[in-house]
């Protein structure tokens, strides 16, 4: 961030500017070259993004069922009338419950492992450090997907080795709704710690070895070493990754989708993206299911604001 | 290489730790080696209720019946296409983007900034209803253009706040030694500053091409009629049945999907730890 100091562009004289096209005539030759890098961007995430989500709030606002998607109707302006029908919705109040609760245990279980193999890491020797590191690159490469169907197997009543190795019986963990989420919890936390460790690892091993050294003469604690030096100076660090693992955990689909068959027995395990998706593609009320896609982009939109503002505090310059 | 490691003490704990780890590193392990196990397992050991954590008996059943029955080789090359162009066209559209935002100080810029952050937000699948009418007025339902066109879009933005890191990591001395040896601009973008900010580029990409490679939902939702077109997540929930899944063929069929990814992983590995603390840290 030293290195921040604003570059004298605009004083470059013109040979150098490129062969930007519109230079010729400005004062400020080259003040047009970042807009040409920007453009290929900036045109696919205007079409493919940004007028979509535009799309998704207006269908957001219509009623828009299959009728008007086949022309059969005029399509009707319902203001805020399906969210109005949305949240009256008792099973939409408890899915938005579930979800966030569910994200929130997903969140604080893959840092809690994240971080605490991160710092096992730093305690082990070249070989097992590989092993695991390793390991753990095999765990978060594995497709959603695959990884979905494997744990489920692995679960499985009949044939799976869990149930086999805690006696459980033909016990089947997709059929209660807790058993079901628990289930997927531990998938999610198998893929998405791997990210955490591997960067927390490497934000430890750019903190200074004298400074652990030092507090570890002082008598420090292995815990109160992280409680005291590490976490203070990894907070950028773990700001990122708490922040990602939200956005990720919230958005939560395919795991859900795959491991209880499209959201559970009766929607027990329904999360706001499998709903929504359900809403919209198997019962066709595609403006209730772009309603929903609405609501959690205001949540994870708030989510964002928190986290820039955490970036502003630590004086992190975009 | 390692902080906490004070060279000379020995750690009575280090055993435990490493045991730990060790522990750790075969739990995560578990679920890949089981896939694996069951896919070169015999149909009968499969359904066997007692099940064994190894095999005498090792066969390619499972993967042959999952190349057989179905188009899968196909599918395998349908989901290489998109996942290498996605990959291709994102890395090269962020790299520029990066640089405009790095290199440069111009009006809006901390907006973008601050769009690109948000964009990264937005849930992807919420947006398939939108999306859905828009291949279909683009003429692409059916077609892998459609898988193509979102995922590079919805790549850039991740790709882009990542690459910022790279970029900004290349000293600006460089820059300005390039100009005084007459170098242009553009060729300083290509001869210079692409190839140092290569491994960021791999880096970044592990993330495009796993979450191309992993789409199911548009698949789903885009390839309506046309299974020719077909990738491969959709090939593996054939496999899923009400009442009897074919869990040999969903273990070998996970196993074929999961393998390029993996390979593609440890071939970067390195930068991607390296690639990771440097975005993040700077």
């Amino acid at each position: 961030m030293t290195t921040q100091l604003t570059p004298p562009v605009e004083k470059r004289p013109a040979a150098a500017a490129g062969p930007a096209p519109g230079t010729r005539g400005p004062r400020r030759p080259g003040a047009w070259t970042p807009w040409l890098y920007l453009l290929p961007a900036l045109v696919v995430l205007g079409a493919l993004l940004v007028y979509p989500v535009y799309q998704l709030g207006l269908i957001s606002f219509l009623e828009y069922t299959q009728a008007q998607v086949s022309g059969g109707e005029p399509t009707s302006f319902q203001g805020f009338g399906n969210y109005a029908t949305l949240f009256s919705d008792p099973q939409f109040r408890q899915v938005l419950l579930a979800t966030v609760v569910f994200a929130a245990a997903c969140v604080v279980t893959t840092l809690a492992v994240g971080c605490a193999l991160a710092v096992l890491l730093t305690r082990v020797r070249a070989l097992p450090r590989l092993v695991l590191m390793l390991a753990a690159l095999g765990a978060w490469a594995t497709p959603a997907v695959t990884g979905s169907t494997v744990w489920v197997f692995l679960f499985d009543p009949d044939f799976g080795p869990v149930n086999r190795l805690l006696g459980l019986g033909d016990f089947s963990w997709t059929y209660g709704r807790y058993s079901a989420f628990a289930l997927v919890l531990l998938e999610v936390v198998w893929c998405s710690f791997p990210f955490v460790m591997v960067t927390v690892y490497a934000g430890i091993r750019a903190v200074p070895t004298e400074v652990l050294e030092a507090a570890a003469l002082d008598g420090a604690s292995q815990w109160r070493i992280w409680r005291s030096v590490l976490a203070p100076m990894l907070r950028p660090i773990l700001v990122v990754v708490t922040i990602q693992s939200i956005i990720w955990d919230f958005k939560l689909f395919t795991q859900i989708y795959v491991m209880t068959n499209g959201g559970g027995i009766a929607g027990q395990n329904l999360v706001l993206n499998v709903y929504a998706y359900q809403k919209a593609f198997a019962s066709s009320q595609y403006s209730l299911g772009s309603a929903i896609g609405v609501v959690m982009l205001l949540i994870l939109l708030a989510v964002t604001l928190v986290y820039l503002r955490l970036l502003r505090r630590q004086g992190e310059e975009l | 290489m390692s902080a906490l490691r004070t060279p000379g003490v020995r750690r009575p704990g280090r055993l435990a730790a490493e045991a730990a780890a060790l522990l750790a590193a075969a739990a995560t392990a578990f679920p890949l080696y089981w896939m694996v196990l069951s896919a070169l397992k015999p149909a009968g050991e499969i359904q066997s209720t007692n099940p064994r954590p190894w095999t005498l008996s090792p066969s390619l059943d499972s993967f042959r019946r999952v190349f057989e029955q179905q188009d899968f080789g196909r599918y395998f090359l349908n989901s290489l296409i998109v996942a290498v162009t996605v990959v291709l066209a994102s890395a090269l559209i962020a790299f520029l983007a990066a640089t405009a935002v790095t290199r440069f100080r111009f009006r809006f810029r901390t907006t973008l900034l601050i769009m690109f952050l948000v964009a990264q937000m937005v849930p992807v699948e919420a947006l398939t209803i939108p999306m859905f009418f828009l291949m279909r007025d683009f003429g692409q339902l059916n077609t892998l253009g459609s898988l193509i066109l979102p995922h590079i879009a919805f790549s850039l933005p991740f790709a882009i706040w990542m690459l910022r890191g790279f970029v900004r990591a290349v000293p600006e001395a460089l820059e300005e030694q390039a100009q005084i040896d007459g170098a242009s601009r553009t060729r300083f973008l290509w001869q210079i500053l692409f190839p140092l900010v290569f491994p960021g580029l791999v880096a970044t990409s592990v993330f495009s091409f796993i979450s191309t490679w992993n789409d199911f939902l548009f698949a789903k939702s885009f390839l309506i009629s046309d299974t020719s077109q077909s990738t491969l997540p959709m090939a593996l929930l054939v496999f899923f049945k009400p009442d009897e899944n074919d869990w040999g063929g969903i273990m070998a069929g996970s196993t074929v999907m999961t393998v390029p990814v993996l390979v593609f992983f440890v071939l970067v590995q390195r930068r991607l730890v390296s690639g990771l603390g440097g975005a993040v840290k700077d």
